[in-house]
């Protein structure tokens, strides 16, 4: 009986058979003064011991993820005429920024099973857990929150975005948008065949701010007082150096 | 997205404390703009500077904090060049800022109230929009009055000041002498008390308040009035910015530098054309452009926008 069930279980998991080798071109990004977005390309090979399986063509998803944080979505409606926000939902955990790319479209290339299992679409990553007991259009104010970071380019779904050549080598390029805070941002790559994924891989891109940005950001939290005052000094010295220099021209 | 081409990057840049990244010339320019507006009229421009950094995409809490720092600048330039042109009377100022002081203190907690009872957000644009819409309606009408008069009794007719009222029947009587008023001191302190207020609940300096009180409850020349308004508003924004420094971190020193370089400049030249209109001129321009930003801020209320949804920070956890 263990023996069946061994056996089914190796059978059921053709994951050995194909596995995934990925890279990226750059697993640091240093946000500079000058800092303008940056091109992820991710790119890799499917290495098999066994001949390409049929059936099915091979799929792949690569996801890239930055810090999670807990936001509010708030809701406008029409009261005594004018438009306010009304109803709340605060969401315990969404991304600053996520991208997705496939091969094929997302229904295609994943169940909503594997979806839920291994929270792949913008809809899996956001979590929000008591959301139900906040509103009674809960639903509505998740696809919402997807909706206006989408618009304003924080979450990418690129579907038949990776090139897949000889159902074993892949690339996809992605792009980190320029208003990007710091943080490791998760990426992960996956194979799937029929729906299910059969082999997965994880990294990081480590984004940190650096010279300037970095000094300007530290004093601010570390010497906020000082911070303060130096900011004012820059003020006065630079609404008194104007003074002095529209004077001198003037004359 | 994702076009990187060489004009572009040389003008893009980061903000370490905002987290965004935006054209440096456009900062430039609206620091300018609002700098010209400043210095003209005396006022801040927090009114007008904070919602245009809303619109560029600039975090909110950013915004008004860095704001109130480039306020500072702008009017330190602006007040430079009044002093020089001995318009501005510090005495009056001193009794503006004693109140301010003492209204901002009580507007933070007056803000606080409000935040723990929500909506604090719709009552700061109610605040905007019934104080710009009183404020720039009378001021309109008043201006109209004043330059249709001058035309029909000729160029030289100057502006009667109503002197006698229920202001200068209060007692502790001071003497303002670059104002050529003697009046009591509590007027002045009480204006500068709601201001204070005002200025505190609704994230802006105040000048927009407080240079029609100067001149119409106050009866002081308008002359005088901007540099005195633009003498006060700088310790009420430095204080403000030395406040978010220290509890919020929210403000952005690059931002800061990039408006300011802009708004120092602007400032100056808005005094230089400031002291070549007419006084009635200058208050129905600021009238206008008081009622613009109102109408903007309304309809943004009333007429049912694109996006239902709004996204901000978390609760925290």
């Amino acid at each position: 009986m263990i023996r069946l069930a061994l056996f089914l279980w190796l059978a059921a998991l053709p994951a050995a058979a194909e596995e995934v080798i990925a890279a990226l071109s750059q697993d640091r990004v240093s946000i500079s003064t000058s800092f303008d977005g940056s091109e992820i390309l991710v790119f890799g090979a499917v290495k098999r011991t066994e001949p390409i399986p049929r059936g099915q063509p091979l799929q792949v998803i690569v996801t890239i993820a930055g810090p999670a944080e807990p936001v509010t979505v708030r809701r406008k409606d029409r009261r005594f005429g004018i438009w306010i926000n009304t109803e709340a939902v605060e969401v315990d955990s969404a991304p600053s920024f996520y991208a997705v790319a496939t091969t094929a479209p997302l229904s295609e290339a994943l169940t909503r099973t594997e979806d839920q299992r291994w929270r792949i679409s913008p809809r899996r990553v956001v979590r929000a857990v008591d959301v139900a007991g906040m509103s009674d259009h809960a639903p509505d104010f998740l696809t919402a929150l997807i909706r206006v970071r989408q618009a304003n380019g924080s979450y990418v779904i690129a579907e038949e975005e990776v090139i897949l050549r000889d159902d074993t080598l892949f690339s996809t390029e992605i792009d980190l948008p320029a208003n990007l805070t710091e943080g490791n941002y998760d990426t992960r790559i996956f194979l799937t065949r029929d729906g299910q994924v059969i082999d997965s891989f994880a990294t990081s891109i480590f984004v940190r701010k650096v010279g300037l940005e970095r000094w300007i950001y530290n004093l601010a939290h570390e010497q906020p007082l000082i911070y303060g005052l130096l900011s004012l000094a820059i003020a006065i010295a630079a609404g008194w150096g104007a003074s002095a220099v529209f004077q001198l021209v003037r004359r | 997205m994702g076009h990187h081409s060489l004009e572009r990057a040389a003008v893009q840049i980061y903000l370490p404390i905002a987290e965004v990244s935006v054209n440096a010339f456009l900062l430039l320019g609206l620091g300018g703009v609002v700098g010209i507006l400043s210095g003209m009229f005396g006022v801040g421009g927090g009114f007008l500077m904070t919602p245009l950094l809303f619109m560029i995409g600039i975090p909110p809490a950013v915004a008004v904090a860095t704001e109130a720092n480039q306020i500072v600048a702008s009017s330190f330039s602006g007040v430079l060049a009044h002093v020089r042109r001995k318009t501005v009377d510090f005495r009056m100022g001193l009794v503006l800022l004693a109140g301010g002081l003492v209204g901002a203190a009580l507007g933070v907690q007056v803000f606080n109230i409000l935040r723990e009872l929500g909506q604090v957000d719709l009552l700061v644009r109610l605040c905007y929009v019934v104080f710009l819409g009183v404020i720039g309606s009378l001021m309109f009408v008043e201006s109209l009055n004043a330059i249709r008069k001058a035309r029909r009794k000729g160029p030289v007719q100057r502006i009667v000041r109503r002197q006698r009222g229920w202001v200068h029947a209060l007692p502790m009587k001071m003497k303002f002498r670059t104002s050529g008023l003697y009046i009591s001191a509590i007027p002045p302190f009480v204006v500068g008390l709601i201001v204070g207020v005002l200025a505190a609940v609704m994230g802006v300096g105040g000048g927009f308040i407080m240079v029609p009180a100067m001149i119409y409850i106050l009866g002081m020349p308008t002359k005088v009035v901007v540099g005195t308004s633009l003498f006060q508003i700088i310790f009420v924004t430095a204080f403000a910015t030395l406040l978010h420094a220290t509890t919020n971190y929210t403000v952005d020193m690059l931002l800061a530098v990039l408006l300011l370089v802009g708004g120092v400049v602007g400032a100056q030249i808005g005094t230089q054309i400031g002291t070549r209109l007419k006084a009635e001129q200058l208050r129905i321009l600021l009238a206008v452009m008081v009622l613009a930003v109102c109408g903007k801020l309304a309809s943004d209320l009333l007429i049912e926008p694109a996006e239902l949804y709004s996204i901000g920070a978390g609760a925290g956890h």
